[in-house]
């Protein structure tokens, strides 16, 4: 048993925080939202720079990961990226595409993307989930149809993350199997701006981007195939696990700013000629935001943990674990939102402070890749009796 | 970072596993698990067993002869006890009055009672709490006045809530020594034999009539002055030291899993719609939930052990565990009572003695549950109310 962090992750933590608290202002942060890309290419290279895009790309292709993901560096820095409430898309393209993509790519796949995946010169976004199927990855009704040298690709992706700012999509889609089976989806990547790709983008309530995205007759080469009928529904179970996994840790990181905040507030806010920190009232309820971050930050250090495990093949074990995690992240984070704003009193919902950023962002964190209900579903169904 | 246990607490725990199955007595094991009332007797035969085999002290170093374990040495200990069904250990001698007394008692009162407790020969109480002082500890009233001679202090005043007041042998009392200048500045710690003349118990019975707390009369009870333990006038700082003690267990990770196990087994037997309650979507949903808390408490529970090793003083983070694993307890207990229904209903407390032959109303596992739910309330009100921890959080951490 060992809590404490290596001192290489205690300083990418440490430096992390630094440039965000210097140049990562929220006003700075609501101009780059309202740019075309809808974050900022000066922050997106400064994250390149500092290492962070590579941390879950393998050593051999010019990334900092050493086994399954990178879990531990990862807590570390979403946990700041968190804290800084970053719009670009570090979490899609460096955490969840690149899981993909070095748990599924040949060699020559790999060396191919991956090292401008790492540099930041290309975005990856996972356009898996469809309109009406929930957090339902398996359930897959676009298909991949062969087609002479490769492949024709059809149908619809909803809430793809940043799908119309990345260069490159990775796409599942049914080869074969009934609609909601495990067997028979495979994993594609395709150019953003491919034949038969149309996009409808739009702004997602936390200042990120989202994309609707249809693939209408989209012919691609074999070699375009990460993963095969056999293999693409495990290579994203993991992969998404390994991403929940990472927004636990985001999800710590708001937590404690937004208790943070909080407190301060409590001890600057004056009413009845005292702060209302003095009220018990309020302690009580900061004591109580206390007790649920404690709660996030345990779950989100057991994810990590747990996440890069194999534990004997099914991964059930890996499984469940990430599926409690996200159910107790969610239900303690929601309760940390709540009394954050309830605590700021009208503050607490004007635009002007980072606080219902905050709120805004973890609300939709907890309805990313499953929310509260499915994971806790996910978990009952795997609990030994 | 890494949360598995090493391999030496891996085999630590399969040592201690192989104890107890060796050891812990059938009949113990047997009203542990089936939530039966274990005695005076069967407490003081399990530590005897503990001791012969040098366990008597999981939490005392080797100097006294404890066991000299690290933190997560007991952890592990303790989990397997509670899994395995043995009785907790009696706090009140080995983790509060102990300590005290090794950090701040003389050569004498080491000697006289340490080896005592070790060999569980005594059985000690807590005379903390006052019917004017519960969560405002500092403000006792008992007073402990010396005689003429100077030889004793006489002792008037009344105790509460004192658990298990009526099997101990010895209770160590806060006592006010001093009316002038701040409440706590006043206070003495002081060790009172239980058979003294003037010293009276009389049962307080629970809400769901049992006995397990007392009142404590002192009526001019004499008390040789060497039983003061430390300074006159100091006790506060000993008082807190002890709390500090006590906070420090909050996080009963193996008793958390054994009473989770108890609920799934009885949703594994009683039926909803002709199938178990456990295959219930929703109740099975409200067991999830549960186990989830258990995991995130135990996660905790190791962080403050970890924090314990690196040689952390015992801290308010512990305030946050104790409110967290309380709430807990209380919701796994009352789950379990409503997953029976109806036959929680039966009030049959002769069923709660193991010995008991005759007929019981409803499924066995049945009869101690409503009994237990109520009893359950006590854990966020003693050891500091989950409001006291709140303040202390308030105060320690987030510095309103």
């Amino acid at each position: 048993m060992d809590f404490e962090f290596t001192q290489e992750q205690n300083l990418l933590g440490d430096s992390l925080r630094r440039y965000l608290a210097k140049g990562y202002s929220l006003q700075e942060r609501t101009r780059a939202i309202a740019t075309p890309r809808g974050f900022s290419d000066d922050h997106w290279n400064g994250f390149a720079e500092m290492g962070v895009l590579a941390l879950n790309v393998p050593e051999a292709h010019g990334g900092l990961a050493t086994g399954i993901g990178n879990p531990l560096d990862t807590l570390v820095v979403m946990r700041e990226l968190g804290r800084g409430l970053v719009v670009e898309p570090v979490w899609m393209s460096a955490i969840v595409c690149a899981n993909v993509i070095s748990a599924s790519g040949s060699d020559g796949q790999q060396a191919a993307l991956l090292p401008s995946l790492a540099d930041g010169s290309a975005v990856f976004a996972l356009a898996a989930l469809e309109p009406g199927t929930r957090y339902d990855f398996n359930h897959v009704k676009t298909t991949a149809k062969s087609t002479g040298g490769g492949y024709s690709l059809q149908g619809k992706k909803s809430v793809v993350l940043h799908g119309a700012q990345a260069h490159k999509l990775i796409v599942s889609a049914r080869m074969s199997g009934a609609v909601d089976s495990g067997d028979g989806i495979a994993l594609f990547v395709i150019d953003r701006n491919a034949d038969g790709v149309s996009i409808l983008d739009f702004e997602t309530v936390d200042g990120f981007r989202g994309a609707d995205v249809t693939l209408n007759g989209v012919v691609i080469a074999a070699d375009a195939m990460l993963a095969d009928a056999s293999s693409g529904s495990e290579v994203l179970r993991h992969a998404i696990e390994l991403a929940g996994a990472a927004l636990c840790a985001e999800a710590l990181g708001i937590v404690e700013a937004l208790t943070e905040a909080t407190n301060e507030y409590l001890k600057t806010r004056k009413q009845f000629g005292v702060p209302i920190g003095k009220f018990q009232a309020l302690q009580h309820r900061v004591a109580d935001m206390l007790v649920a971050v404690e709660q996030v930050r345990a779950m989100a250090y057991y994810a990590a943990a747990k996440v890069g495990g194999g534990d004997g093949g099914d991964g059930v074990v890996r499984t469940r674990a990430i599926a409690a995690a996200r159910a107790a992240v969610a239900e303690a984070s929601k309760f940390v939102c709540k009394n954050a704003v309830q605590l700021h009193g009208g503050m607490g919902v004007t635009d002007e402070l980072i606080v219902s950023h905050y709120v805004k962002r973890l609300t939709m964190l907890n309805q990313t890749y499953g929310d509260y209900e499915h994971h806790l579903a996910c978990y009952a169904d795997l609990m030994e009796a | 970072m890494d949360l598995n246990p090493s391999s030496d607490d891996l085999a630590f725990r399969d040592e201690v596993r192989d104890f107890l199955h060796a050891n812990l007595p059938q009949s113990i094991r047997d009203k542990m698990l089936q939530q039966k009332k274990v005695s005076r007797e069967d407490t003081v035969r399990w530590h005897k067993i503990l001791y012969a085999h040098g366990w008597g002290a999981p939490s005392w170093p080797a100097e006294y002869g404890g066991t000299g374990w690290t933190a997560t040495q007991r952890l592990i200990f303790d989990t397997e006890c509670a899994l395995a069904g043995a009785p907790r250990l009696v706090p009140f001698g080995h983790n509060m009055v102990a300590p005290v007394i090794m950090k701040f008692g003389n050569a004498w009162q080491k000697e006289r009672f340490l080896p005592k407790i070790l060999a569980m020969d005594e059985w000690w109480c807590q005379g903390y709490s006052e019917p004017g002082a519960g969560s405002d500890l500092a403000s006792v009233k008992t007073t402990a006045v010396r005689n003429e001679a100077g030889d004793h202090y006489i002792v008037n005043g009344q105790k509460t809530w004192t658990t298990l007041g009526h099997w101990a042998d010895w209770i160590f009392c806060l006592v006010r020594t001093n009316r002038e200048g701040k409440q706590q500045e006043g206070i003495s710690f002081l060790l009172i034999d239980m058979k003294s003349p003037g010293v009276t118990v009389r049962p307080i019975r629970n809400m769901h009539d049992v006995h397990h707390v007392n009142e404590v009369f002192l009526d001019n009870v004499e008390v040789p002055v060497e039983n003061l333990v430390g300074v006159e006038n100091q006790g506060w700082t000993y008082a807190k030291y002890l709390l500090g003690h006590e906070r420090s267990g909050f996080a009963p990770v193996g008793f958390h899993k054994r009473e989770l196990q108890r609920l799934k087994d009885i949703a594994k037997n009683e039926m909803l719609n002709g199938k178990p309650l456990i295959s219930d979507p929703r109740f099975r949903a409200r067991i999830a939930q549960l186990e989830i808390r258990l995991q995130a408490l135990e996660i905790m529970g190791l962080r403050l052990i970890w924090d314990q090793e690196q040689g952390k003083p015992p801290g308010p983070d512990a305030s946050i565990v104790k409110i967290f694993s309380t709430d807990l307890t209380q919701a796994i207990g009352e789950l379990a009572m409503e997953a029976v229904g109806p036959n929680a209903q039966p009030y049959q407390p002769a069923a709660q003695y193991l010995e008991y032959e005759g007929e019981i109303a409803g499924p066995e596992y049945a009869s101690g549950l409503a009994a237990t739910h109520f009893d359950n309330h006590k854990y966020s009100i003693f050891a500091g109310s989950n409001e006291i921890q709140r303040n202390i959080i308030s105060k320690m951490i987030l510095g309103l």
